[in-house]
């Protein structure tokens, strides 16, 4: 997404990210949102948005996702940003590791003499 | 911690912890005259604004700002509740008597809130005002001599604090946005700001309750939100204008050119269908 100053503005809106044209409404980028519901835990992801920049999004995310007391913070990243993996290499990617009982603690047996193991 | 897993989501909800109208009319806080009467305007600003915001509802531009707009319209109709319940205590009525079964006359709603939407550019225009102006009051309102506008106060600083940003966030975008979008802003600014004084006028009874430290002394909010007004304008690129503020400012109705109308579309349910409930 390239960043443009917006015509009349000496700078981007705090975020960064414009859309590349603000008068074309389909051309709001997309945004993921990630809630984390309290201290501790980690961000999970939500769901997605529309926003014409990054700190307009952190505040549809509030409105969309938050309603509910469900957070206590907010992660936004464009979705262009996100490299996931393909669903067709699922074999390969995913279940290759089934039956490698060897990868599981469980799978050894606890030597005589160790304690506290 | 069987807990633990089952709160690591970003699903779970809660209701949180707030005070309610219902448990303000149960409390048996019984607001005298002068105070429901300044109750009163507060509640009736919040109202006929949250009425107009409603109008948005499937009409925004986005889906994101249509929940946007709706969150602070329900707001809004929140803060109403809280003092229209207190107002009424004085008489013995409850908020929805005095929502729905006031004539416009009765209503004491600024003109400002009473603007129709227009464009976005002139929502965000009187939303920016609005906001601005409330998150001023609250923020004094909450060290009031009286404990329940204190304590309502306290409950709507944080909203209008979240009201006041969103607007701001959108005047800097749509001033400094496309030739088009800075053009409806301007003209938005321009279509309201006849109405921003009657915001700052001491009517009666604010005079003599800001004496005794009950109300905001309306006038006292001119400088501060004045001042803030124009650096967001500004900022943004756009002109503060120059316009005389409109005649008649006394909250009375009797120069409104919409309340009436206003009061026709949010009253009629409850008019022909008296205590029906839903």
């Amino acid at each position: 997404m390239p960043d443009k100053t917006p015509e009349g503005t000496e700078e981007i809106p705090a975020g960064g990210v414009v859309a590349t044209d603000p008068a074309d409404r389909s051309a709001w980028p997309l945004w993921e949102v990630f809630v984390r519901s309290a201290r501790g835990l980690s961000h999970v992801h939500a769901g997605s948005l529309h926003a014409p920049d990054a700190s307009m999004a952190l505040r549809n995310a509030r409105d969309l996702y938050t309603r509910r007391n469900e957070g206590t913070s907010i992660w936004v990243v464009p979705a262009a940003e996100i490299t996931a993996s393909d669903p067709d290499s699922k074999g390969g990617f995913f279940e290759s590791p089934q039956g490698k009982a060897y990868r599981h603690a469980t799978y050894y047996t606890q030597s005589e003499g160790v304690p506290h193991l | 911690m069987s807990g633990f897993t089952s709160q690591d989501s970003a699903t779970r909800i809660s209701v949180g912890q707030a005070i309610t109208p219902e448990e303000l009319r149960s409390s048996g806080a019984s607001a005298d005259e002068a105070t429901a009467r300044y109750a009163l305007m507060l509640g009736d600003d919040s109202l006929m604004l949250a009425q107009r915001l409603g109008a948005w509802i499937s009409r925004a531009p986005e889906l994101e700002e249509d929940i946007a707009l709706g969150n602070i319209a329900l707001d809004l109709l929140g803060h109403a509740r809280f003092f229209l319940t207190y107002a009424g205590s004085a008489w013995g009525k409850t908020e929805d008597d005095l929502a729905y079964f006031r004539d416009e006359e009765e209503f004491r709603s600024v003109r400002l809130v009473e603007q129709d939407n227009g464009d976005f550019g002139k929502t965000i225009a009187r939303q920016l005002i609005f906001s601005f102006y409330a998150r001023e009051l609250y923020s004094r309102l909450v060290d009031s001599a009286d404990e329940t506008l204190a304590a309502i106060a306290d409950k709507a600083l944080k909203e209008v604090d979240y009201h006041q940003d969103h607007a701001a966030q959108w005047v800097r975008r749509l001033g400094g946005g496309t030739e088009e979008s800075h053009r409806r802003m301007q003209a938005g600014l321009e279509d309201v700001w006849a109405y921003v004084e009657e915001l700052f006028v001491d009517v009666d009874p604010t005079t003599q309750l800001a004496e005794a430290d009950i109300a905001v002394l309306p006038s006292s909010l001119r400088e501060p939100v004045m001042q803030r007004l124009r650096t967001v304008i500004e900022e943004a690129g756009l002109t503060v204008p120059e316009v005389k503020g409109a005649y008649g400012a006394d909250r009375t109705g009797r120069f409104s050119e919409h309340r009436g109308y206003i009061l026709a579309e949010m009253q009629v349910l409850a008019r022909q269908h008296p205590g029906a409930t839903w």
